[in-house]
């Protein structure tokens, strides 16, 4: 080995140790504030429940087979716990339906975007973060305001003597995706945006040139170059919204759990901690799921225009 | 260097602040949310120069919760009478003996002695009241002194009604509609009470905290409800009614307490004394609207109070109160499966 390339070796070993070194403080945060928590999760999730919440430290496997499994409170047979089951597919199919609405809401709002003049995108991109500027417990009283019996809409459409009676629009499924779609819109845009950013719309021109419909060229162009955007956007929408809490028992009435409520049932009136923590985790399980779904269709992405 | 010295200044200024703000007094108490009078607040602080903050939770489990965990920085919390024997069991509460405090003399008789603090060693009434129902009688004007109300629904009230979520309160009354006592460990009663809840869920339109708001806006119709929240829609809407339920219901109080790890101690012994003295008991019911078990405090509430009928309770119902108590984990566990399979 020349003198040379020993010296560019121990140079890049020496930039190695840096970039460890620098990103210590980082690192540290994530294992105490991101590991710890979730180890005691973890281990919370196979311990026997207190009386009155908390946990006994007699391990148990107790919380785990009751997410799946539950004996029958009269016959006391064992089967499938459909309670939690229904209330899991309640969530996912909800989720996804807000993942398809924002997609179908942001497709064409980032398009437009990013269609504007340089210097006009700016202020666009600002108008779409202003909802972030209030809590989110206030943008959905504001919903409820607007669509309650005596609220904005009932009342306008009673005037105008459309309705003859208020039309029951707050506390059903209805209302909250209304609510999910409005809070998520946001995190499906601006993926979205950062995709078609780097489209070269020459691409498009020379589709329309060679005589592509502009339904062929959205399929067979523009959807293909943004996949990423949209993939990312949808994996930003459909995780927050699985464990959605606020807007489902605000806007829904509290009348039928979503996930998230569920898990603060076991922690609450429940009295269920470790059932409250195994949920937690089985959650977070449907989320890496997901998550690899992504990762291996990135990677797809990425291989076919790299 | 002269920005340091600024700095310095400044944090000496906060210090002694600080430290004035403790000569004088502080008392940090945690109770339920719109609970508490500004007014009577504003008389112990002028009284004792004494600071006084309060501090909102929502149900007993979650103040049990917070408390449990150590280093809460609460001075006083105001728990439900079935929740009182846990809070001492599990030794959260000091043992101040209200019982030979000053104004004791002033608590009514049946109060002096309760079950669930026997001889008052921890606790000072707060308020007292009724799990019942309420409806709207433009809506709906037949019997509502009746849990069919919420089980049994009509049909001018289906689709309208809202049921409070306090699991306890919401399985209990399921009991007594079937003719259960409270608590019961009876797996027949208990599985009608789970079909009854399955069958009678389709006609609820929620299931929420926020009656006296919802009720005056006419989002919902009907709810199960406490006796002094329904005073209060009555007051905004003469048209709403409190029902008594015929099948049975639970008599609750909730009761002042002093933490084991107070900071202010003497503060919140003044306090429990406090609240004790007729007048001041008074004007704390004069603003949320219960009863409140201090004999003489009549004399120092509005009006309208006195003849309220969600407040004196009618002598054909009288007899239907059933005591609020600690049910047994086993039933408690049996309770939870019931409610989350009716929330599915």
């Amino acid at each position: 080995m020349s003198e040379a390339a020993e010296v560019i070796e121990a140079e890049a070993r020496r930039d190695v140790r840096n970039r460890w070194l620098l990103s210590m403080p980082a690192l540290l945060i994530i294992l105490l504030a991101a590991a710890g928590p979730l180890l005691i999760v973890v281990v919370y999730s196979f311990l026997t429940p207190g009386p009155y919440g908390d946990v006994q430290w007699q391990p148990t496997l107790s919380g785990w087979v009751n997410v799946f499994l539950e004996r029958d409170i009269f016959d006391e047979t064992l089967s499938l716990a459909d309670a939690h089951v229904s209330i899991f597919m309640r969530s996912v199919w909800l989720s996804l339906v807000t993942t398809v609405l924002t997609l179908l809401v942001g497709f064409p709002t980032a398009y437009f975007i990013a269609t504007r003049p340089d210097n006009s995108r700016e202020l666009w991109l600002f108008l779409i973060t202003i909802p972030f500027w209030t809590n989110l417990l206030i943008r959905t009283f504001a919903i409820l305001q607007i669509i309650r019996n005596e609220g904005l809409i009932n009342t306008i459409m009673i005037k105008l003597g459309l309705f003859a009676s208020p039309v029951q629009m707050l506390f059903t499924d209805g209302a909250i995706l209304t609510g999910m779609v409005y809070v998520y819109l946001p995190l499906m845009v601006l993926p979205l945006y950062a995709s078609m950013e780097k489209l070269d719309f020459r691409l498009l021109e020379a589709g329309y040139d060679l005589y592509a419909t502009p339904f062929q060229v959205l399929r067979r162009i523009i959807v293909p170059l943004v996949k990423p955007g949209i993939i990312a956007g949808s994996i930003l929408v459909f995780i927050p919204a699985l464990g959605a809490y606020v807007t489902p028992s605000i806007l829904g009435g509290g009348k039928n759990l979503m996930l998230g409520n569920l898990i603060e049932l076991q922690f609450g009136q429940g009295r269920n901690w470790p059932l409250g923590a195994a949920l937690s985790i089985t959650l977070m399980l449907i989320v890496m799921v997901a998550l690899l779904f992504y990762v291996r269709n990135a990677k797809g992405a990425g291989g076919r225009h790299g | 260097m002269k920005r340091i010295k600024t700095t310095l200044a400044l944090a000496a200024a906060l210090l002694a602040s600080t430290g004035l703000a403790h000569a004088e007094g502080v008392l940090n108490i945690y109770n339920w949310g719109n609970y508490t009078s500004p007014e009577m607040i504003k008389k112990f602080e002028d009284q004792y120069k004494v600071k006084v903050t309060i501090t909102d939770y929502d149900s007993n489990d979650t103040a049990l919760a917070k408390v449990r965990q150590g280093g809460s920085g609460f001075d006083m919390v105001v728990p439900s009478q079935n929740y009182i024997p846990i809070w001492i069991s599990e030794g959260l509460l000091l043992e101040t003996d209200p019982g030979k405090m000053e104004n004791f003399k002033n608590i009514a008789d049946v109060w002096k002695d309760p079950e669930f603090d026997p001889g008052r060693k921890y606790t000072v009434p707060w308020a007292m009241g009724i799990v019942g129902t309420v409806v709207n009688t433009d809506v709906y004007n037949g019997d509502v002194n009746t849990w069919g109300i919420i089980f049994d629904t009509p049909a001018e009230l289906k689709g309208k009604v809202n049921v409070v979520p306090e699991m306890n309160d919401v399985i209990d009354a399921a009991v007594l509609y079937n003719g259960g006592t409270k608590c019961t460990g009876d797996l027949t009663i208990l599985k009608k009470v789970r079909d009854t809840l399955v069958k009678a869920k389709p006609d609820w339109v929620a299931m929420e905290y926020g009656t006296i708001e919802k009720m005056g806006s006419g989002d919902f119709s009907a709810s199960s409800d406490w006796n002094g929240s329904a005073f209060r829609q009555r007051l905004a809407n003469p048209k709403i009614k409190f029902g008594y339920p015929k099948e049975g219901f639970v008599n609750w109080s909730d009761n002042l307490a002093v933490l084991k790890d107070a900071a202010n101690v003497e503060n919140a012994k003044l306090f429990l004394n406090f609240m004790m003295d007729p007048e001041n008991a008074g004007m704390n019911s004069s603003f949320h609207r219960y009863a409140n078990g201090i004999a003489g405090s009549e004399a120092f509430m509005p009006a309208d109070m006195k003849d309220a009928p969600e407040i004196n309770i009618p002598a054909e119902f009288a007899s239907k109160g059933v005591p609020s108590q600690t049910c047994p984990p086993e039933v408690q566990e049996l309770y939870t499966k019931i409610w989350t399979e009716l929330q599915k």
